[in-house]
């Protein structure tokens, strides 16, 4: 089964790693382990996991200026501060893809992404593709194809396929199904799901986005 | 528009007789995108958990780590004062003594129950201003346990030293047999004998937006959201453990994030959420994490078959006998089912014994065909097995034992069976006749093709009630209780009301999944839901075009027999006939909505409606690695009418995925040392992604034109289109290797030790 890589590798603005991401989950050995024996090396500078932070996000090209707590996700800030429930929290560890966004125009597990991460880089959620109360091409293929049936994997899986389609304009089957398989569906909607991808692809030939 | 007769008012309200089957529909039946569509892909459709309320506060729950365990003490104090805590909750807190779980003599166990009989059962709950908050603090909580001896391995739990579960044992009931004819008669006089006992795996429902609820109090009355397969179902059990009255409760369930047959029944957590809500008087949400999903939100259990079965040389079934057992969990429900094995196919000599286990592990829930995919993987095995004994193509034998009555239902026929022409069109449709008669391929490459049939044994609650209302302008709400669980609901029942009243369906407003609000309709479960609330939904569209007609036929003065609607209007018989909008009848104007209430009716009497499949699949098996990839599958549905093509296929493949990740991913694992599942969670369970579906998927609708199952001609698809779907995957990997996967799910390290066994033997 491919799953996306784990997106850990980010370095933080602000000192936090995902270790005291980690530790501050209460994953307190896990992260005592990883840090090395005592004395060895310096322990890296750890923030304090709820003592709040300044952020500015660039969401869906609005800028919002946010107290978060360290260890809050990209997801939580979306959706308990920014009010952006269209990203979805499907496990909160990296292995569904609901929660996909794009960050830099790539799509990223918001649920693995810390808010203070997301600064100074451009973050486009589900919302983000709407003009207005007009549907995106994406939004619209995946609707004609009926391309979801419960639909809560949906939000996550429109910007997968964004992302995939900004990356490569024209994906054979076999890249559509590589480039979407970090996002379950648990309805299995897959079938419907390639075929909207490819209407999006032919429609944003057109001059969409 | 096709015509529809009228039989003159009976009387009573809503009490028109039944209408004439459809013939060819306009709208139903049509690819129409879901009239939902635009919420779900916006981001806009708000789901329970994305519920925001103002002062909402968020539960978090304490669960027992251990597979059986008795609290002997709760140490809350650190909880209570932790940062944004507003309250903690025990089974010693007032009013949260509540009977769960029902046994023959009586509640078998508590909302907090100090007597945990497996991991994750419910200790305390704590409500804080953030969920992080809330989970902070309830694992804060400090909590005694004694452990305890367990088993969670039900090939042990009948032993007479197994722990028990409860203390009667851990044998649920008795085994149950149940016996047609004679079986050793039917044996002995068979051609051909097969005997096999297989296994099946735990499966888990794990729908994609977990379990939540928020619950909110206003005086004595409460209103629940729940991500819910049923919200009057909710609302009964809820009242029932608040004591409430059921006008007090009112349940709302409108976008929900699937749930296979795991939201179906209260969850202790809706009952946690309103308890603090209630105690703290601000609205509380309780959603389970995903991890808590996979302990006690239900599962599929595992099955253990032993199935015999004797054929003649032209493949006429003589005797089946089989023994099915599997593991309810700690609490009593239903682990097996052997109705394919008495009713699929005629057959005169039938034995079976069900045996339900007890198991320190988390119960059972309803999960899409409860036994029937399970029993399917034997059933349908084995019949391939008897084929390849008797030299017979597996769709021929197999056609040697169509039925058209019920066997298990005192030979009561059926208003339809389609699975004759399931196997024959669909082996036409998957080239299965050339497919079998390919090369295996050389090399360590094997491709092979399978079919299995199946069959679903519910035909449905049949009472429901619809409103259409029709305003004066021309639009339409229509009104059901019915859940849209992703199948499509919403939209087909819009497309009913757009085929009978003329009307647009984006000119119709779907008001549903509300007690308060809209009118019973049983719960989204069993395949029943377009079938029994299409007929509720047809008789008031149909009640609403009475009044239209009424009206114009006062207006224009014309015979009511001269005119009929279409387009939003009314439109006079004959050519050139004179044409008038809805928002053009007078009548309609000064009354300003006309109402149509309508009922399900009766189900036929003496005869069975249910749906029937066969499906085709074609797999390539790697024998270096034992990996199985499925390159294509075929899926004849008889499922009655096809209300919406789109919805239709849709809601096909999501079946057979289910059954592939039944037939080779999905398998929950409990630690023998501990008791504990070590795979909660999507990264070790293993839900099929986009790239182990197959990549050519092909449904083909049986329609058998049912006259007789109900008034919209439809049967249920949900459940039959997932049936099959694992077992033709297996006779699919038997005929590309020449193995048979006894055991499933069947993952690269089974397939490779039943190759390496077969090379072994040579």
């Amino acid at each position: 089964m491919a799953r996306k890589p784990r997106d850990n590798e980010h370095t933080c603005p602000h000192g936090v790693s995902r270790r005291g991401f980690l530790g501050s989950l209460g994953a307190g050995a896990v992260a005592a382990a990883t840090l090395g024996r005592p004395g060895e090396t310096a322990p890296p500078e750890v923030a304090d996991a709820v003592e709040p932070s300044k952020v500015t996000l660039l969401v869906n090209g609005r800028r919002h200026r946010l107290l978060v707590e360290p260890r809050w996700t990209l997801l939580h800030v979306l959706r308990e501060r920014l009010g952006l429930t269209g990203s979805k929290p499907g496990c909160e560890r990296g292995e569904c893809g609901a929660c996909t966004v794009l960050i830099d125009g790539v799509p990223r597990y918001a649920c693995l992404t810390l808010a203070l991460e997301a600064e100074g880089h451009e973050v486009t959620t589900i919302e983000g593709l709407m003009r207005g109360e007009e549907l995106g091409p994406t939004q619209q293929a995946f609707a004609a194809e009926d391309a979801f049936q419960c639909g809560y994997c949906t939000p996550g899986q429109i910007m997968a396929a964004e992302g995939l389609l900004r990356a490569k304009p024209a994906p054979t089957v076999a890249e559509i199904r590589l480039g979407m398989s970090g996002n379950l569906c648990r309805c299995g909607a897959y079938p419907h799901i390639v075929k909207a991808v490819r209407r999006a692809a032919e429609a944003r030939k057109g001059g969409g986005r | 528009m096709s015509p529809v007769c009228f039989a003159p008012d009976s009387g009573g309200g809503g009490g028109a007789s039944t209408p004439a089957p459809w013939g060819e529909t306009k709208v139903v039946g049509a690819r129409l995108p879901r009239v939902d569509a635009y919420e779900r892909v916006s981001g806009s459709a708000v789901y329970t958990l994305d519920l925001q309320l103002p002062g909402m506060l968020h539960a978090a729950i304490v669960r027992c780590p251990h597979a059986h365990a008795r609290v002997k003490r709760i140490d809350t104090a650190k909880a209570e004062t932790m940062p944004g805590v507003r309250g903690v909750l025990t089974g010693e807190s007032p009013g949260a003594a509540i009977p769960w779980y029902q046994g023959r003599e009586g509640p078998l166990s508590l909302l907090f129950d100090p007597h945990c009989r497996h991991e994750g059962e419910e200790v305390a709950a704590v409500a804080a201003d953030t969920a992080l908050q809330a989970h902070d603090a309830a694992r804060a909580v400090v909590v005694e346990y004694e452990e305890l001896p367990f088993v969670v391995d039900p090939d042990k739990a009948l032993a007479p030293d197994a722990p028990k579960v409860h203390d009667w044992g851990n044998l649920l009931g008795q085994p149950r047999v149940t016996t047609r004819g004679d079986v050793a008669a039917g044996f002995a006089a068979a051609d051909a004998v097969v005997e096999m006992t297989f296994r099946t795996p735990v499966q888990m429902h794990t729908p994609m937006e977990v379990h939540v609820s928020v619950a909110q109090w206003d005086g004595d009355r409460l209103t629940v959201w729940d991500s819910t397969q049923g919200v009057y179902a909710i609302r009964e059990a809820l009242a029932g453990a608040l004591k409430l009255p059921l006008a007090s409760v009112r349940v709302v369930g409108h976008y929900m994030g699937g749930g296979f047959g795991s939201k179906l029944e209260l969850g202790k957590y809706t009952v946690i959420a309103a308890l603090l809500a209630r105690r703290l008087g601000r609205p509380v949400k309780a959603a389970l994490t995903r991890e808590e999903t996979f302990l006690v939100a239900g599962n599929r259990p595992s099955n253990v078959i032993t199935l015999k079965a004797g054929a003649k040389r032209d493949g006429a079934l003589t005797a089946l006998e089989a023994r099915l057992s599997g593991p309810v969990g700690a609490y009593p429900t239903s682990a097996v089912s052997a109705y394919q094995i008495g009713d699929l196919y005629t057959c005169p000599n039938v034995k079976f014994e069900t045996t339900n286990i007890l198991i320190h592990a988390g119960k059972a829930r309803p999960f899409r065909a409860p036994g029937f995919p399970s029993c399917n993987w034997a059933l349908e095995q084995v019949v391939d097995t008897l084929a390849e004994k008797l030299g017979l193509d597996p769709v021929e034998l197999r056609l040697k034992n169509i039925p058209t009555v019920s066997q298990l239902n005192d030979n009561a026929p059926y208003t339809s069976t389609g699975l004759a022409r399931c196997l024959t069109e669909g082996a036409v449709a998957f080239g299965w006749t050339e497919a079998r008669r390919r090369p295996k391929t050389a090399g360590h490459l094997r491709r092979g093709v399978g079919v299995a049939a199946g069959m679903w044994g519910y035909g449905g609650d049949p009472n429901a009630t619809a409103i259409v209302t029709l305003y004066a302008d021309g639009s339409v709400n229509l009104n059901t209780g019915a859940s849209d669980l992703g199948t499509g609901t919403k939209t087909v029942l819009a497309m009913v009301v757009a085929e009978e009243l003329g009307v647009a369906p984006d000119r119709i407003q779907v008001e549903h999944a509300d007690t308060a609000t809209t009118k019973f309709a049983p719960s989204s479960g069993g395949s029943q839901t377009v079938l029994v609330n299409s007929p509720a939904v047809r008789a008031a569209a149909i009640e609403v075009k009475r009044q239209v007609l009424e009206i114009a036929a006062r207006q224009l003065d014309k015979p009511v027999g001269d005119l009929a609607v279409a387009d939003g209007a009314v439109v006079v018989a004959g050519a050139g006939g004179k044409r008038v909008p809805f928002s053009e009848l007078k009548g309609l104007g000064e009354r300003r909505m006309l109402v149509g209430v309508g009922m399900r009716h009766p189900h036929p009497e003496g005869k069975l409606a249910l749906p029937f499949a066969a499906q085709f699949a074609e797999v390539e098996v790697d024998t270096r690695s034992g990996a199985v990839r499925v390159l294509r599958v075929l899926a004849a549905q008889d499922s009655g009418r096809v209300m919406n093509r789109l919805t239709f296929n849709n809601q096909v493949f999501g079946g057979v995925v289910q059954g592939l990740g039944f037939a080779l991913t999905e398998e929950r694992v409990l630690d023998r040392a501990t008791g504990k599942m070590v795979n909660a969670n999507w990264h070790d369970y293993k839900v099929p992604t986009m790239l182990d579906s197959p990549a050519e998927a092909e449904c083909l609708p049986i329609d058998p034109h049912d006259t007789e199952c109900n008034t919209v001609g439809a049967k249920g698809l949900g459940e039959p289109a997932h049936i099959p779907a694992a077992t033709a995957i297996a006779n699919a990997i038997h005929d590309a290797v020449g193995v048979r996967p006894l055991e499933a799910p069947v993952t690269p390290a089974r397939l490779v030790a039943l190759l390496a066994a077969q090379e072994r033997k040579g």
